[in-house]
């Protein structure tokens, strides 16, 4: 096979990993954008998206287009229970100190889940079969256009919130200034609480979406975590489009890697990139120094 | 009122505890150390259950030669600290004639210069080939070597006429051994490795890895993991339309594998311990009736199918019972008596200890299968 259809198979795997990257990526940093800290127990709703998408299927045999949203609920639920019990109570608290609750809660998450549903790993079935699409001698799943689909509506769908609704906006302006979002009637705690709420959903969503590729384990949600937090580094922390074009970047660049140089270094290069960014462009690839945020 | 009660209970209790002490001493005790919780799971899990089970039912039918076995189990958690401090107590305060396990390489490692120093005989259930290379004296072990594995499927390529590999291992420390085995054992079999490549034990895709290989001028592809990587190196090389022939490694050889990579496992083959294919085995095969009655036993006892792990802790136990019924009694007998261990057909394969192999098999103990209809069939 001739090396441009082998680049364009590396470009194809590499995008639709990326979007899930970026999908995580967003959760990781509406949240910041809402509280200034880093929520490292977004992995971990990617995971309960698809635990629960399991358990639901297998356990409660409810169909697929019931399990999914159901899931993604529950685990919204989770995330809302995570910021009244772990985040609400401590909120005088410094940000450093919220950082490392998140990575307890993150603790706890996995190891609640490995406790109802064990350490085995689980496939759930693609949304719509198996058969491999030909594109120019490089092959896409169905499954890879699900998730480049529903990576581009949620997107969408978060720009819409962020500019056109009233929480959408109040939201935005509890990230340029808490305190004087407070000071004209914005319920800045609400904004937080919701912030928790719309990451889990979206880190849920990109778990399910994943999980008949990639499969699904109580422990996924570390490593997707690390890698859309990356994704969101690459981005400058905003939650629009500069952070899907992170993770984007960041699918391609390990997809690259791992094909043309050795895949032993696959990881290492999404480490390497963040290093980079945050030694030399702490506000991200695309920021300017001070740039706004949302 | 309250403390008297207290103070006549713990003196029933003790009564009661010294008693069924002192039935113990006609016993003959044997320590296990299995990983049942932590990563290693599931091997302990298995081992322990089996083992259980294996020492209930000789008990149940009068004990060897009289006298009752005590199995006494401590969870290492896959730590070989813990393994080490747990082996220490099985000799010490338990005092133990034999200890089964530890579950995993490193801590077998970490526990034989205790058992070699209080000489007591372990018989490890972990695969790594360093365990009984070079021979211990004390120490032997009944999984099977990854090196069996590799000359189990180099042989059959070459019975296929095919030489020419590519390999895709885990960068874990189960795919770097079975990497090394790989190369260093190709030239015996006129193998030439084109490709070798590696994958993350958590990586989620594979296709550019697939992609690399699928360019190459390889014939087949060999995979070394363990669950779940194959599984999705599986569904992309399908998604790929890879017209390689995928070759596994025996770490993915149970049903899990099976329901994990779902259409995409059909026409793998692997080589795989006899376990479970035992129904399917030739009936002149020395073991199927060990691995029939070792299946069916677990199956009734546990609701599950027995699997390779617990076949390690069935072998561990029956040799040991062998040795005994030969009238080994202390350590020291129990240790010549497992070196002179000739033809016992177990679950992992047929034993022939020596005083120069304490690991016992060849790669007799693997078998050839192949994923046709979600099944296990014996490759041709």
């Amino acid at each position: 096979m001739e090396l441009g259809t082998q680049l364009l198979q590396y470009l194809l795997s590499g995008l639709s990993t990326g979007a899930i990257y970026a999908l995580i990526g967003i959760g990781f940093s509406i949240i910041y954008n809402a509280t200034g800290i880093i929520n490292f127990a977004q992995g971990e709703f990617v995971m309960l998206g698809g635990m629960l998408t399991l358990f639901l299927l297998s356990v409660l045999q409810l169909p697929l287009w019931i399990a999914i949203p159901l899931a993604v609920l529950l685990a919204a639920l989770v995330g809302l229970l995570f910021e009244r019990l772990a985040i609400r109570p401590l909120r005088k608290a410094s940000p450093i100190s919220l950082v490392i609750i998140t990575i307890g809660g993150a603790i706890l998450i996995r190891g609640l889940a490995m406790l109802i549903w064990g350490k085995d790993t689980h496939s759930l079935p693609s949304f719509s079969g198996d058969e491999p699409i030909m594109l120019a001698g490089a092959t896409l799943l169905p499954q890879h256009l699900w998730i480049l689909g529903i990576t581009l509506l949620l997107i969408g769908l978060n720009k819409w919130f962020f500019s056109h609704t009233t929480s959408g906006k109040a939201m935005r302006a509890c990230s340029y200034n808490p305190r004087a979002a407070g000071l004209v009637g914005i319920d800045v705690r609400r904004m937080v609480l919701l912030s928790f709420v719309i990451s889990a959903a979206m880190g849920a969503l990109a778990g399910i979406i994943v999980a008949p590729l990639t499969m699904t384990a109580y422990d996924v949600g570390i490593m997707l975590g690390l890698k859309g937090f990356c994704a969101a580094i690459i981005g400058g922390m905003s939650s629009g489009l500069s952070t899907v074009i992170g993770g984007l970047i960041l699918g391609v660049l390990e997809s690259l890697g791992a094909g043309l140089i050795s895949s032993g270094y696959k990881d290492a290069i999404a480490f390497v990139i963040l290093l980079l960014i945050l030694f030399l462009r702490p506000q991200g690839l695309f920021g300017k120094p001070e740039s706004e945020r949302v | 009122m309250l403390a008297r009660m207290t103070t006549v209970l713990t003196l029933i209790a003790t009564l009661l505890l010294t008693a069924s002490f002192a039935v113990a001493a006609d016993t003959i005790k044997i320590g296990g150390l299995f990983a049942v919780t932590g990563p290693p799971a599931f091997l302990g899990e298995p081992e322990r259950n089996t083992a259980k089970m294996v020492v209930d039912e000789i008990n149940k039918a009068g004990g060897i030669k009289g006298q009752k076995l005590e199995l006494i189990v401590y969870d290492t958690a896959g730590d070989a600290t813990k393994a080490v401090q747990m082996a220490t107590k099985l000799i010490r305060d338990d005092q133990v004639v034999a200890i089964i396990g530890p579950s995993t390489t490193g801590e077998t490692m970490a526990v034989i210069p205790v058992v070699e120093k209080a000489r007591i005989p372990l018989i490890s259930c972990a695969a790594g080939s360093k365990i009984t290379d070079p021979v211990k004296r004390y120490v032997f072990k009944t999984a099977q070597n990854d090196a069996l594995a590799v000359e189990r499927i180099y042989d059959y390529l070459k019975r296929q006429k095919q030489n020419r590999v590519a390999l895709l291992t885990v960068s874990d420390g189960f795919g770097a051994s079975g990497r090394e085995q790989l190369k260093s054992l190709a030239p015996r079999f006129g193998m030439q490795i084109v490709v070798d490549d590696t994958y993350g034990p958590k990586d989620t895709d594979m296709t550019s890895q697939l992609t690399k290989i699928r360019a190459s001028q390889a014939q087949v592809l060999i995979v070394w993991g363990t669950n779940p990587g194959p599984a999705v190196i599986a569904k992309n090389a399908k998604q790929l339309g890879l017209k390689l022939p995928l070759y596994m490694s025996h770490g993915v050889s149970s049903k899990k594998f099976i329901a994990l990579a779902g259409d995409a496992a059909e026409g793998v083959r692997l080589p795989s311990g006899k376990v479970v294919v035992a129904d399917v085995l030739p009936k002149k095969d020395p073991q199927k009736a060990s691995l029939l009655a070792f299946v069916k036993d677990y199956q009734n006892h546990y609701k599950q199918e027995g699997d390779h792990f617990g076949g390690h802790a069935w072998d561990a136990i029956m040799l040991l019972k062998g040795t005994i019924e030969r009238g080994a009694i202390t350590a020291e007998s129990i240790r010549d008596g497992l070196e002179n261990t000739r033809q016992f057909h177990g679950i992992g394969g047929t034993f022939t200890y020596s005083a120069t192999d304490h690991a016992g098999l060849n790669k007799d103990a693997f078998v050839m299968v192949e994923i046709r209809n979600k099944d296990w069939s014996l490759a041709k």
